[in-house]
């Protein structure tokens, strides 16, 4: 799946799961990007129907509502929302 | 914000100045950061181009208007959440104490059920019996809302929460 890579310092895998239209969604990579840290990225309404689908079930694993922004870290947790507190602990930041 | 909003886009200013005059028409208050709200009504005008309605630029639309009628701004989501966290789940509209300043801005959790357990019936939601919410009666007006808590201010005559009356019981219990 086709995922753009913002290069940056190495906090973990993050695969970050974006739409380009939320505000809450450019704080979470405008954050990332403030603080340097590399990441993973798809905004999911931009993409063909067939790439979409796929996009939407892999992420429902991890959050079943299929809401966003949702940033998987190390393919282990799945932190829901922008909240700078809440993406700094879960990034040991 | 990676793509700055268009600031002098004429279809952005003029969209952005119906959302001021409506919501201060009908006592809701938008968030006072206006590159937020900017950035916001850029995501809801590229949803009206992609869609042909202004879809919750927050939430992925399916492009199918009876599967997102919940999520076309305002969403059905938006008074319980106002009500509940202070603003929308995009924080387009925020409540009072949000936009004077009192209460801080958060992103909130998604209120809209996960697809597969979303209403879709067109049943009428009240039957004879007790109804599933409250009904309120603003005192002034006669307007009448079905909702846990009245509105802040009435949106047809802008008379204030303690103006309402509970007109029917409803919810469980």
């Amino acid at each position: 799946m086709g995922m753009t890579r913002v290069e940056g310092k190495d906090k973990g895998s993050l695969a970050l799961y974006a739409l380009s239209t939320c505000v809450w969604c450019k704080m979470m990579k405008g954050f990332l990007a403030k603080m340097g840290i590399g990441y993973d990225y798809v905004d999911v309404d931009t993409l063909a129907d067939e790439e979409k689908t796929q996009t939407i079930a892999e992420l429902k694993r991890w959050n079943p509502k299929c809401s966003f922004p949702s940033l998987v870290v190390n393919g282990e947790k799945c932190v829901i929302g922008f909240n700078e507190d809440t993406l700094r602990q879960a990034l040991n930041l | 914000m990676n793509d700055g909003p268009a600031q002098g886009s004429k279809g952005a200013d003029l969209f952005l100045e119906d959302l001021l005059a409506r919501s201060q028409a009908s006592g809701y208050h938008l968030n006072p950061d206006m590159g937020f709200v900017r950035a916001l009504v850029q995501g809801l005008l590229t949803n009206v181009e992609r869609y042909g309605y202004p879809a919750c630029p927050c939430r992925l639309a399916s492009g199918r208007r009876e599967d997102d009628s919940d999520i076309i701004c305002p969403c059905d989501y938006r008074d319980a959440d106002l009500a509940e966290h202070g603003s929308c789940f995009c924080a387009l509209y925020v409540s009072r104490d949000v936009a004077e300043g009192h209460r801080p801005l958060a992103s909130i959790p998604e209120r809209r059920p996960a697809e597969g357990s979303r209403r879709h019936d067109s049943e009428p939601v009240a039957g004879i019996g007790r109804p599933p919410l409250p009904v309120w009666r603003c005192r002034v007006c006669g307007y009448l809302c079905a909702r846990e808590a009245p509105p802040e201010t009435c949106p047809i005559c802008k008379a204030a929460e303690d103006r309402f009356e509970c007109f029917l019981s409803g919810g469980p219990g």
